[in-house]
């Protein structure tokens, strides 16, 4: 009888370096309150956003990726041509094939790592490195690129009132690779598919070529609806990874959700009940909403401000269009 | 055993007041959630959230807009209770 070799299992993954990017353009409340007939002070009240920041036409959601990409392989210490698998989470890759990921990996001198693109909204980053967790550790691949990125504002209506002013471009990265010791917990991750369109593309590409006086598709939410599930709901779901890493709120060193609104973030740290001296990811207030990416580039902000440092056992949530879900916990680089 | 109005209404006050830093006594049943006592749609669904499970029962989210005044709630979740 012919035995295979299967991929040999390692026991322990990290993450060995993470990279963030930003949209140059700083945009203020003020810079989008017109169309909405709103205010700095209602959408900071609202929100907690005081500037969301966006990409100029002249850089794509590729553009973004790269640089973070980059930046998180020279972080992980390795040389892009040992990254084996690139994993791109987005919903502006205006193209259906080929993905992002392949591309993004044949600029950054990855080729030819596997390369593939997820659609997980704002679970992706935390989608991403579930994927390159087990991957790593099936022996699937040695070194995993997980990246969120999106130039969300190629998909925005100005005057909209449920989701546009909330969003901004930016892309954050990490390397996935080996560990001798534990650094990233059990994800906890689902959908909900029934509330599908809880948020939403006002319409599809299809209908738009039937019916060209649709215009360009943008986003919407049922703000309310999303407020109550990500404010009440998930927070059951990053306690769950909590859990499963064999943690409590007393373990965590940062929290970082998926930045969506100020107001909901303060909602989950009361929920988590978690103590006062954890450090909290609030870089909405300065980027926005940039929902694949905006996890990375709340931790590569704390990381750079010295609020959080390597070592430091972190709590990601992410959440989402799906809806979906997705939390783990991790040791940062 | 269902909760009589006062109770629902003494049990609100109390949710209303945590979420906003208001009295519990200016929470009175003409009082309008938004014109009145200046609760935003997201504080609301707080409220609502809280709400349920405090009385055990199940406000959806598209009935919330119906919800207009502190009597419009007590009366809702009084015909919701079991």
């Amino acid at each position: 009888m012919t035995v295979l070799k299967q991929a040999e299992p390692v026991a322990y993954s990290r993450i060995l370096g993470i990279g963030a990017e930003r949209g140059e353009l700083v945009v203020t409340n003020d810079d989008i309150a017109g169309p909405i007939d709103s205010s700095d002070e209602w959408i900071r009240q609202r929100t907690g956003i005081v500037t969301r920041r966006r990409a100029g036409a002249d850089r794509d959601v590729l553009d973004l990726a790269e640089v973070a990409s980059a930046k998180a392989i020279a972080a992980s210490g390795l040389a892009a041509d040992q990254i084996d698998a690139v994993i791109v989470s987005t919903i502006s890759h205006f193209v259906q094939t080929p993905s992002a990921a392949a591309i993004l990996a044949d600029r950054l001198g990855a080729n030819p790592a596997a390369a593939y693109d997820i659609s997980a909204a704002c679970a992706g980053y935390c989608y991403a490195i579930a994927q390159a967790d087990a991957m790593v550790r099936s022996g699937v691949a040695r070194n995993v690129l997980a990246v969120g990125a999106e130039k969300l504002s190629e998909i925005i209506d100005p005057t909209d009132r449920s989701i546009s002013f909330l969003l901004g471009d930016g892309a954050g990265a990490a390397v996935v690779g080996r560990s001798d010791t534990p650094g990233i917990g059990p994800t906890i991750w689902g959908s909900d598919g029934s509330k599908a369109q809880t948020i939403r593309q006002t319409h599809s590409w299809t209908d738009l070529r039937s019916d060209p006086s649709l215009g360009w598709p943008t986003l919407r939410q049922d703000g309310q609806t999303v407020f109550k599930w990500a404010s009440f709901q998930v927070g059951k779901f990053a306690q769950a990874a909590m859990d499963a890493a064999g943690v409590g709120p007393e373990d965590i060193d940062v929290f970082v959700p998926h930045q969506a609104n100020m107001r909901i973030i303060d909602q989950m740290v009361k929920q988590l009940k978690l103590p006062e001296n954890v450090v909290v990811g609030r870089d909405i207030a300065e980027t926005g909403n940039t929902s694949a990416a905006s996890i990375p580039l709340a931790i590569e902000r704390l990381m750079a401000d010295g609020q959080a440092k390597s070592g430091d056992v972190a709590l990601q949530i992410g959440f989402g269009a799906g809806l979906v879900y997705a939390a783990q916990v991790v040791v940062l680089p | 055993m269902a909760y009589t109005d006062t109770e629902i209404l003494e049990g609100l006050a109390e949710i209303v007041a945590e979420e906003t830093g208001l009295p519990t006594d200016a929470v009175q049943l003409e009082k309008s959630f938004t014109d009145d006592l200046d609760i935003d749609s997201l504080s609301m669904m707080t409220i609502v959230t809280h709400a349920e499970d405090k009385f055990g029962v199940r406000i959806p989210d598209e009935e919330v807009k119906n919800l207009a005044t502190v009597g419009d709630a007590v009366t809702f979740i009084a015909g919701a209770q079991a």
